[in-house]
């Protein structure tokens, strides 16, 4: 049943090309059923799944000479990820209102990268998974290069170079899984239990963990994520903030930590004070914690704030990762969820509230437009959207960073001090950006008058916010008020599917 | 074994020969006063229609025989080679149906048969002098065929260049060879492989080595032989260029495998990296040679292939780059790195025809292969660019596309031999470069605003067969089962 998110988006696609030319109301509302019935799917497979299940949803043999399946399932981590681009898959749709250029294009890219994203999630044979996960990179490519605006070409080349090179070198690690294990199988739960040799894990590890923590935003192979998002359309930048980058992140955990945990384990030697490949990576998830939100700290331009605030919140879940223990896994989870929404709401915000608007996304010129009155409606949601990526208590962004902290001070105290700065700096950011954008203080000399008059005069002409723009942001809200009120209604999957057999190897190396 | 009965082993063979009879007569003698294009339509089919023969008595008549120590062989693993031969012909041959670029309709779709001809041979020998034989067959039919359209003086250029590397190559080749009977006493790959064995690697036996490689290098267009691919690629009439980018390749590829799999086995060596314990470890041989024959084909054809404008050129070092991922297989040469061998050249021979289709249609009606002819394609011609889009991200190696599997394979087979690792990576790198430049030309087609918004005459026909290939790189892809045996 689940693997209907993944055909239905997929017929939808190919039904949006059948359409007749210039019909793009057409288009709109086949693309927005499809999106809600996929949705649809996933709540009721999320509602009706049984606490630490393993959900078999189909499993026949694909390429038999290889011992290739198609073999589709889905855990409670799975199930999370997929009610969440079930909701920003909507959410974007509703965001995208407005498309009028080649619009049935726009929306069969979309869907076609939805179902490889439902594909990844649902995925449990490692050659399937690699399969959605390289489909996905080509329809980024397009919705970017085709509807995107600053630099748009540049920005979708390096997004789709460095996604390229990050699964090549996934697919290396791969091939010499698959060769080394002997097994004669690409299954997950099969190479999980392969026991590869310590010195082969330490190698393959780091390798297939990069190659998926690129498309994660890890510092310092972020730089595609800034570019890519500034460049993309509104919606190209929700769907790549609020479920692409999730898929390389669940990528690490999914394929790198579950077949190669003795990767983690200490190379029984220091360099530098690092003594194991979670040291490093759980220092570089720190920096670009501190770094993604020290840059969106200065930014002029405001969607560059907000791409740089996805690699700050990316480096949460990757030192979530990196904590091995429990609380510190299940935060990066519902980090994951929660960021997903979150970074969807504020792209909407800057990309498709303001900037469709005002033609501007400078934050010197939104300031004297006075937006706060023009448009209430994008201030409120902004103002909603950036308390709760702060971490607000209430939101879902404060139960993920707590939880996650709480396991980085188990692991490392030190550098859960660090990941305190950056908490601060976050508010910083978020609160300049604000300030600038929507409650920027009238002044008094001339020139500005004259500006302000200018702003005056554009503010009038600001068209309402629509009424998807409203029932979009409003969806996006209310999740992240549920996740951040009720836990537990993703905890009670998360947890007892880190408690599965396949990550005895994890839990094995560090659990306590 | 009378000659009725070797006869009735080459029936194929013998059914294409007296194919290309029957076209040159047909042409001759029925239809000399037609348009050109009538004729064209006539010649093709009847040379379709007597591949189409071979075929029917290759899949339900099909013979098991081993002649004269390997001087002509059918094995199963054969039959299907020349079947995917005739098949890749048939396209060929359909494509060109409409052409109009020559007066001379019989004696160029004769050429195709007699190369087809050449090729089967080829692939069903293990004897130095067929092979020769049926190489220059295949070859001197191959420059003809280059330089057939008169009108253009780029196409004689290329021809003549074909033409004098060919020959050096050949002459190469046969050097090779001579030293190789020299030694065996035989021409049989089995008994070459035997002489061998007893006296390894000694002065003669490495010059006969590297003479062969040369020669062979040349035919596939691996790196440092690859000169003349990319004027060729350019030049050729489409039909031409089709046929030496996809079945040329096939055959040249499979023969090359046999031979240095069978005959030169005992001195393959080792081309194995060990990072930490003993670094490069090349054991002599002709693997390490190979090795970095294939390594220079990826780098430098991926590497050149970016800074190309015009689509043709582009293709031609991506079909260098694609010849060294498939000398890997040969590098590793096992059972299991000749069936990949075998999905991977007949998958690029389908994504490169189907290619070179759409650069001969975009020629026609744009008179330019220039990356700038492909602006805006796909509002002008939206079935082609979304077959444009298949092919080139099949080439790319994007799954669930047929490129994407070859590759698999291919890689899973080398990866099994050990030591091998390094040529895989590189082979993978190689293939995140060329994401770029098969972008660049898709960017033409849907990014870019076109400069004029006629929408394409397109023949029906030929869009047809376009799309049949597009359907089959996807289904290949998604069932790679089909080809598999």
């Amino acid at each position: 049943m689940l693997a209907w998110t993944i055909y239905i988006s997929f017929l939808a696609a190919l039904l949006l090309l059948l359409l007749p030319k210039n019909n793009a109301a057409a288009a709109r509302l086949l693309a927005l059923l499809a999106a809600i019935a996929g949705f649809a799917v996933a709540l009721t497979a999320f509602i009706h799944h049984r606490t630490g299940e393993l959900l078999t949803i189909a499993r026949i043999p694909w390429i038999p000479s290889l011992g290739i399946e198609y073999h589709l399932a889905a855990d409670g981590i799975s199930l999370c990820l997929v009610l969440l681009t079930g909701i920003v898959a909507i959410a974007g749709i509703l965001f995208s209102w407005n498309i009028q250029h080649r619009t049935k294009e726009f929306f069969a890219f979309y869907l076609l990268l939805i179902g490889s994203v439902y594909g990844v999630f649902l995925s449990y044979d490692l050659f399937l998974l690699f399969v959605f996960y390289e489909i996905v990179i080509i329809p980024k490519y397009f919705l970017i290069a085709i509807w995107g605006s600053t630099r748009k070409e540049y920005g979708a080349m390096k997004l789709a170079l460095y996604s390229f090179v990050g699964s090549a070198m996934v697919l290396v690690g791969l091939i010499a899984a698959y060769v080394a294990s002997g097994l004669h199988t690409m299954s997950l739960t099969g190479l999980a239990q392969a026991h590869f040799s310590q010195h082969f894990q330490l190698m393959a590890f780091p390798l297939v963990f990069v190659g998926f923590a690129i498309l994660a935003g890890l510092w310092p192979f972020h730089t595609w994520a800034p570019t890519g998002h500034v460049a993309a359309p509104t919606v190209a930048s929700m769907l790549l903030a609020g479920v692409v980058m999730k898929l390389g992140a669940y990528g690490c955990l999914r394929i790198a930590m579950t077949l190669f945990p003795l990767g983690l384990s200490p190379w029984g030697f220091h360099i530098l004070g690092f003594g194991s490949w979670r040291d490093v990576f759980a220092i570089l998830a720190i920096i670009g914690i501190v770094y993604g939100a020290s840059v969106a700290l200065v930014q002029k331009d405001f969607k560059f704030v907000i791409g740089y605030s996805s690699v700050s919140h990316m480096g949460f879940i990757l030192l979530g990762l990196m904590t091995l223990n429990q609380i510190g896994l299940s935060g990066a989870i519902i980090q994951m969820v929660s960021h997903g929404i979150l970074a969807g709401l504020l792209f909407a915000t800057v990309g498709r509230m303001v900037y469709d608007r005002t033609h501007t996304r400078d934050l010197k010129t939104l300031g004297p437009m006075n937006l706060n009155k023009a448009i209430p409606f994008a201030a409120i949601t902004f103002v909603i959207a950036g308390m709760a990526s702060m971490g607000l208590p209430g939101f879902s962004g404060f139960v993920a960073e707590l939880m996650i902290l709480i396991g980085a001070w188990r692991t490392f105290p030190i550098l859960a001090l660090c990941v305190g700065l950056g908490i601060l700096i976050g508010i910083v950011y978020v609160w300049r950006a604000m300030q600038k954008a929507f409650f920027a203080e009238p002044t008094h000399t001339s020139t500005v008058a004259h500006h302000e008059a200018n702003g005056h005069h554009a503010s009038e002409a600001l068209p309402p916010i629509t009424l998807p723009e409203r029932l979009g942001a409003i969806l996006l809200i209310a999740t992240s008020v549920t996740i951040g009120i009720y836990p537990q209604i993703l905890l009670k999957l998360i947890v007892p599917a880190f408690n599965s057999p396949l990550f005895d190897g994890i839990r094995r190396g560090s659990w306590q | 074994m009378t000659y009725t009965h070797l006869l009735r082993l080459a029936l194929p063979e013998v059914i294409i020969v007296i194919t290309s009879v029957i076209v040159l007569g047909v042409d001759l003698f029925i239809l000399r006063g037609s348009t050109i294009k009538a004729r064209f339509t006539a010649a093709s089919l009847i040379a379709t229609l007597g591949c189409a023969a071979a075929i029917f008595d290759l899949v339900y008549a099909p013979q098991q025989a081993i002649l004269l120590n390997g001087v002509f062989l059918s094995t199963p693993l054969i039959n299907t080679v020349q079947i995917i031969l005739l098949a890749l012909s048939i396209l060929t041959l359909l494509l060109s149906s409409e052409s109009t670029f020559t007066d001379h309709v019989g004696e160029f779709v004769t050429l195709i048969l007699f190369a087809t001809i050449g090729m089967m041979f080829l692939v069903a020998t293990q004897d130095l002098l067929i092979l020769f034989l049926s190489l220059e067959l295949l070859s001197l039919s191959l420059y003809i065929l280059t330089a057939f359209n008169k009108h253009s003086p780029r196409s004689s250029e290329a021809a003549l260049k074909y033409f004098l590397f060919g020959a050096m190559s050949a002459a190469f080749l046969l050097f090779g060879f001579s030293l190789f009977y020299g030694l065996a006493n035989s021409t049989s790959f089995t008994q070459i492989a035997a002489a061998i064995q007893a006296s390894p690697l000694n002065p003669l036996v490495i010059i006969a080595i590297v003479t062969t490689l040369v020669g062979f290098g040349f035919k596939v267009a691996a790196v440092p032989f690859h000169f003349w691919a990319p004027d060729v690629y350019q030049a050729a009439p489409i039909p031409a260029a089709t046929l030496i980018a996809s079945s040329s390749k096939v055959a040249s590829f499979f023969i090359f495998f046999e031979f240095m799999a069978i005959a030169l086995n005992g001195t393959s060596g080792a081309a194995s990296w060990h990072p930490f314990a003993s670094g490069l470890h090349f054991a002599a041989g002709w693997t390490p040679v190979l090795a970095l024959i294939a390594a220079a084909s990826m780098i430098l054809g991926n590497l050149v292939a970016i800074r190309q404008t015009s689509v043709r050129r582009l293709l031609a070092y991506s079909a260098i780059a694609h010849a060294g991922y498939m000398l890997l297989a040969i590098v590793a040469h096992t059972p299991q790195s000749l069936s990949a061998l075998v999905y991977y050249v007949t998958t690029y021979a389908l994504t490169t025809i189907g290619a070179f289709a759409i650069v001969g249609v975009v020629e026609q009606q744009t008179s330019s292969d220039d990356l700038s002819s492909f602006n805006g394609l796909s509002r002008r011609a939206p079935i082609l660019s979304a077959c444009l889009f298949v092919f080139m991200l099949s080439l790319a190696g994007i799954p669930p596309l047929a490129g994407f599997f070859g590759k698999f394979f291919l890689f899973v087979a080398v990866v099994s031999t050990p030591g091998l690792v390094w040529l895989v990576i590189l082979a993978i790198a190689g293939s995140a470069v060329s994401l770029f430049y098969y972008l660049q030309v898709l960017k033409r087609a849907y990014v870019t605003n076109p400069d004029d918004d006629t929408p394409f005459r397109t023949p029906p026909f030929t869009q047809l067969i376009i799309v049949l290939l597009a359907a089959s790189v996807i289904l290949f892809g998604c069932v790679p089962n089909l080809l598999i045996h």
